[in-house]
C-alpha cells in the first residue's frame, strides 16, 4: 500500500507541475469582472451591442424575443431600444451591413458574434475592445494589441479616446492619448455590460441552467440519502 | 435435480405462468439476477461496469431525441445544433446531457478495465469477457471519433482532417483507405453525412451487441472479487456460494446508491460546468468548420489525447501510426502476459504495484502531454511515458513470473 | 422478533426510494416529452399572418398561407350574403354546430366577424384538396354560388357550409382570426384572446 501512496502523490506533482507549465504558457489577458447574472448590466450591453456593433456584425442564433423574457424588457421596449432593422420579436438579429459589401470594403465579413465569447472568450472580447491604438500605416488607421491586423475599425474611438502605442525594450504597452467622451471607468464598466451580453448570446440559458442545477442536486442528495438507508437495511443481512 | 426445479416453480400470478409457459421469463429473471451471486465484498471499483451501463442509455436516449432536431449536412450541422441549444425547448439540456455523457464513458469506462488490472479479472477463465471488453472499447472509441465530427465546429474538422490522414501512413493502402473513409476527396459533407450513419445506426448496434455478449460472458463464469479468489469453491448445501450474495436484491441495492452519486456528479457537471474548461466542450468548436483556416492547436478530445503523444513521440509518420495502433491493442493480451499465479493486487508482489504504478502515471502524463504542443521537453517525456507504457505489457511475461506472491486466502476478506 | 421490525422498515424504504425514484424518472421525462412540442424556430414560422383588405374589391377572394395552410379571404357582395338565405334543406350542417370547425364568432349564418369578409380555410373536408371558387350562379344546375372541390366533386356555399350528398362531411374549417386594424385582418390571433 506504501507503493500506492507515493505513486499516488507523484503523480499529483507531475500533474500540478503540468498545469503549472500549460498556464504559464497562456497570454495574461485583464479580466472583464462581468456578472452574468446582473440583468441591469446586460440590458446596457445589449443596447451598446445594437448601437455599436449590430451595423456590421450580426447574432444569427439570437432572437429579440428571447433577449425581451431574458433581461425582463417587453415586447414594446425590445421593439423601441433594440430592434433597429427587425420586423417582428421573434426574428434574429442581423447586420445592418450586408455581408458581401462588408467583405469588400473590409477584406472579410465581420464574423457573426452569437458566440464568440464562447470561441475566443468574455476576457478575450473585453481586451480587444480595449486595446485599439492608433497606426497611421492600416487601412482603417488603427491596429489592435490582442488581434494584430484587425480588419475592424475602432468603433468606440468616440467613447474610448485615441490609444497610441509606447515600445520599451521591444514590448509594446498602450496609453491614451486624447480622451474620449468617457472616463476610464467609465469606458470599462461600457465594455464590461457589452462583454456580458456578448456572453450572455452565446449561451441564453446559462443562468436557468444553473438554477435547475440547485434544485436537482437536492432532489439527488435526498434521493440518495433514502438509497443510502434501504442498502445499509438490505445489507445487515450479510456476514 | 436443478433443472427439474427450475421448471417447477410456479407463481401465484397467472399472467406470470402464463408468460413462462411461453417465455423464459422467471427462469431468466432466477438465473442473472435473484439467483445470480456475487462476492459480497465489492468495493468502489466495482460499480464502473454498471455506470457504464447507464451512461449507455443515457447516450442512446439522449442521442434519439438529438437526431430528431439534428441536420447531418455540412451547410446545417452547426445551425442545427445551435437550434438544438436555443430554439428547441430543453434541447440545451439534451445536448449538454450527450457531450458530458460521452467523456464520462471514457472516465467510467478506463476506471472500469484498471479495476480489471488491479484484482485480475481479465485472467482465466475471465479471458474472453476481457477480450470483447477491448472490442467494446475500439467501438467506443470509432463511435466517439464519428460522434465529434457532427457539430461540424473547427475542432470537428480538423480533429478528423488530422487523425483521418493518418491512416494514409500505411504503405501501399494507405492513401486509398483515406479515400473510401471519406468518401470523398478532403473531408466534406459526404464524409459528415457517414460518419452520422455510423454514429447514429451502426456503431451503436454493434455496441449493444457487444455489451450483450460481455455480459453473458461474465454471467457464465460469474464475477471475480477484490480477493481474487473463486467465491464457487465453497458452497452450502443449497449450492449457493458462502461468499456470494444474491444480485438482486443486494447488489442492485448497493448499485442503486453509486448510480445516485455517480448522477449527482454528473448533474453537477451538466448543470454547472458543461464545458469543463474546454475539455468537455471545446472551445474551437463554438466556430463554424472553416476549410480554409487551421486552428493554432488542433487536440484530439481529452479521452484520445494518451494515445496522441504516443503518435506524436516518434518523429516517423508510419512509425507513430504504429505505435498509436498498438497502444490501443495491446491492453488486449493482458490474459496472457500475465504469469502471476495470483489475481488480486492484494497477494502480488512489489514488482507488480511498482509496475502498475508506473503504468497508471504514465497513462495519466501521457494524457496530459497529448493537450500539450509537441515542443521541447515535453516531446522528452512523452518518450519516457511511452517505454514506461509498453513496458508495462512488454516486460510483464518476466517480472510477474518472478514477483514474489503473498498467500491467498481461502474465503474472501 | 427483530425480524418483524426490520421487515416494515425495509418496506417502508423500498417503497419510499421506489416513488422517489419514480418522481424522479418523471421528472426527467419532462424535458425530453417537452422537446417534441413545436420548438422556438417553429412557433415563429407558425407566427399570424396579416392580411391587408384595403385592394380587395368586393366578390374578390385572395389566398395567403398560414402555418403552410391555405386560407381564402373573401369579400362578399350584399347580393352574394342573400345568397346564403334559404339553403337549410341542401346543407348538411346549415347552422355550424360542428364545433371544432369554427370559433364561436363564427357560428352565424356568415361563419365570420364582420359578413362582408370570409375567412376560410382552402382544404376541402374530404381529403384536403383546394375546392375552387364558384361564385357565378347558375340556376341551371342548382348551383347558387360557393366552392367546388375538384377532386371529388364535394359543394360548399358562399359561407364555406357543406352541401348534402357530396363526400366532404363537413363545412370548411375557419381559422382563428381578428381585426388588428380596421382595415387589417390578422389571421392566427383569436379575436377572443386579442
Amino acid at each position: 500500500m506504501n507503493n500506492f501512496k507515493s505513486s499516488f502523490y507523484l503523480t499529483l506533482v507531475l500533474l500540478m507541475l503540468m498545469t503549472n507549465i500549460f498556464a504559464a504558457a497562456g497570454k495574461s489577458l485583464e479580466k472583464a469582472n462581468n456578472d452574468p447574472s446582473d440583468i441591469g448590466s446586460l440590458q446596457s450591453g445589449a443596447r451598446n451591442f445594437m448601437n455599436y456593433c449590430s451595423g456590421c456584425h450580426s447574432a444569427e442564433y439570437v432572437r429579440y424575443n428571447v433577449i425581451a423574457s431574458d433581461l425582463g424588457l417587453s415586447d414594446e421596449e425590445v421593439k423601441q431600444y433594440l430592434m433597429f432593422n427587425a420586423q417582428q420579436t421573434f426574428d434574429t438579429i442581423n447586420a445592418s451591413m450586408p455581408k458581401t459589401d462588408a467583405a469588400g470594403w473590409f477584406g472579410q465579413a465581420p464574423p457573426d458574434l452569437s458566440l464568440m465569447a464562447r470561441a475566443k472568450g468574455t476576457d478575450y472580447i473585453y481586451n480587444f475592445l480595449k486595446s485599439f491604438y492608433i497606426d497611421p500605416s492600416s487601412p482603417t488607421g488603427v491596429d489592435n494589441l490582442i488581434l494584430a491586423g484587425t480588419s475592424m475599425p475602432n468603433v468606440l474611438w468616440e467613447l474610448q479616446g485615441h490609444q497610441f502605442i509606447v515600445k520599451e525594450d521591444g514590448i509594446g504597452h498602450l496609453e491614451l492619448g486624447d480622451a474620449g467622451k468617457m472616463s476610464e471607468e467609465e469606458f470599462d464598466i461600457f465594455l464590461r455590460d457589452t462583454a456580458n451580453f456578448l456572453e450572455y448570446m452565446s449561451e441564453p440559458i446559462r443562468n436557468a441552467r444553473r438554477a435547475l442545477g440547485i434544485k436537482v442536486l437536492m432532489f439527488l442528495a435526498f434521493f440518495l440519502m433514502l438509497s443510502y438507508l434501504l442498502k445499509k437495511e438490505i445489507w445487515k443481512d450479510v456476514k | 435435480m436443478a433443472n427439474n426445479e427450475k421448471k417447477q416453480i410456479k407463481s401465484t400470478s397467472k399472467l406470470l405462468n402464463w408468460i413462462d409457459e411461453r417465455f423464459p421469463y422467471s427462469e431468466t429473471m432466477r438465473y442473472h439476477i435473484t439467483e445470480y451471486y456475487a462476492s459480497k465484498n465489492f468495493n468502489i471499483w466495482y460499480v464502473f461496469g454498471v455506470l457504464a451501463m447507464v451512461i449507455l442509455v443515457i447516450q442512446l436516449f439522449t442521442g434519439i431525441f438529438l437526431t430528431m432536431n439534428y441536420k447531418p449536412s455540412a451547410v446545417d450541422a452547426f445551425s442545427s445544433v445551435e437550434y438544438i441549444m436555443r430554439d428547441v425547448e430543453w434541447g440545451w439540456l439534451i445536448r449538454y446531457m450527450h457531450s458530458t455523457g460521452a467523456s464520462f464513458f471514457f472516465i467510467v469506462v478506463y476506471l472500469h478495465m484498471f479495476r480489471a488490472m488491479l484484482y485480475g479479472s481479465y485472467k482465466k477463465p475471465r479471458e474472453l469477457i476481457w477480450v470483447i471488453g477491448m472490442l467494446i472499447l475500439i467501438v467506443l472509441m470509432a463511435e466517439a471519433f464519428a460522434g465529434y465530427l457532427l457539430p461540424w465546429g473547427q475542432m470537428s474538422y480538423w480533429g478528423a482532417q488530422v487523425i483521418i490522414s493518418i491512416f494514409g501512413a500505411i504503405p501501399l493502402i494507405g492513401e486509398a483507405l483515406v479515400e473510401i473513409i471519406r468518401g470523398d476527396y478532403s473531408i466534406s459533407d459526404i464524409t459528415l453525412n457517414r460518419f452520422f450513419a455510423l454514429h447514429v445506426i451502426a456503431l451503436p448496434l454493434a455496441l449493444i451487441a457487444l455489451i450483450f455478449v460481455h455480459i453473458v460472458a461474465l454471467h457464465e463464469v460469474g464475477s471475480n472479487n477484490p480477493d481474487g479468489i473463486d467465491i464457487k469453491n465453497y458452497k452450502d448445501q443449497d449450492g449457493v456460494p458462502i461468499d456470494g450474495v444474491a444480485f438482486h436484491p443486494y447488489h442492485t441495492s448497493k448499485d442503486l446508491v453509486a448510480i445516485i452519486v455517480f448522477l449527482m456528479i454528473f448533474s453537477a457537471v451538466v448543470f454547472f460546468a458543461p464545458e469543463m474548461g474546454g475539455y468537455f466542450l471545446e472551445y474551437s468548436n463554438f466556430e463554424k468548420a472553416n476549410p480554409m483556416a487551421t486552428p493554432e492547436h488542433i487536440v484530439p478530445v481529452w479521452y484520445f489525447t494518451p494515445f496522441y503523444a504516443l503518435l506524436r513521440a516518434v518523429p516517423d509518420k508510419l512509425g507513430g501510426a504504429i505505435l498509436m495502433g498498438l497502444s490501443v491493442v495491446i491492453p488486449l493480451f493482458l490474459p496472457w502476459l500475465d504469469r502471476a499465479k495470483v489475481k488480486s493486487i492484494r497477494y502480488r508482489g512489489w514488482i507488480y504495484k511498482t509496475a502498475l504504478s508506473l503504468f497508471a502515471i504514465s497513462f495519466i502524463s501521457l494524457g496530459i502531454l497529448g493537450v500539450l504542443p509537441a515542443e521541447g521537453i515535453y516531446i522528452l517525456l512523452a518518450r519516457i511515458f511511452g517505454v514506461l507504457y509498453f513496458g508495462f505489457f512488454i516486460l510483464m511475461p518476466y517480472y510477474t513470473r518472478i514477483d514474489k506472491t503473498k498467500p491467498v486466502p481461502d474465503r474472501v476478506t | 422478533m427483530t425480524e418483524k421490525v426490520d421487515q416494515s422498515k425495509r418496506q417502508f424504504l423500498s417503497i419510499a426510494t421506489a416513488v422517489t425514484g419514480g418522481v424522479g424518472i418523471a421528472f426527467a421525462a419532462v424535458p425530453f416529452l417537452s422537446s417534441l412540442k413545436p420548438s422556438a424556430r417553429a412557433r415563429a414560422l407558425g407566427a399570424p399572418v396579416e392580411v391587408p383588405l384595403a385592394s380587395l374589391e368586393p366578390g374578390e377572394m385572395i389566398r395567403v398561407v398560414w402555418r403552410g395552410r391555405l386560407v381564402y379571404v373573401l369579400r362578399r357582395t350584399e347580393e352574394m350574403l342573400g345568397r346564403l338565405v334559404g339553403l337549410t334543406d341542401y346543407l348538411r350542417d346549415p347552422d355550424s354546430s360542428n364545433m371544432e370547425l369554427q370559433p364561436s364568432y363564427a357560428k352565424n349564418e356568415h361563419r365570420s366577424l364582420n359578413p362582408e369578409y370570409l375567412v376560410v380555410e382552402g382544404s376541402c373536408t374530404h381529403l384536403g384538396c383546394a375546392p375552387l371558387p364558384r361564385f357565378e350562379v347558375t340556376p341551371s344546375s342548382d348551383w347558387f354560388g360557393g366552392f367546388f372541390c375538384p377532386c371529388h366533386g364535394s359543394k360548399f356555399d358562399l359561407s364555406g357550409r357543406v352541401y348534402k350528398g357530396v363526400p366532404a362531411p363537413t363545412n370548411l374549417r375557419v381559422p382563428p382570426y381578428t381585426f388588428s386594424q380596421t382595415n387589417v385582418i390578422t389571421i392566427g390571433i383569436d379575436s377572443g384572446a386579442a
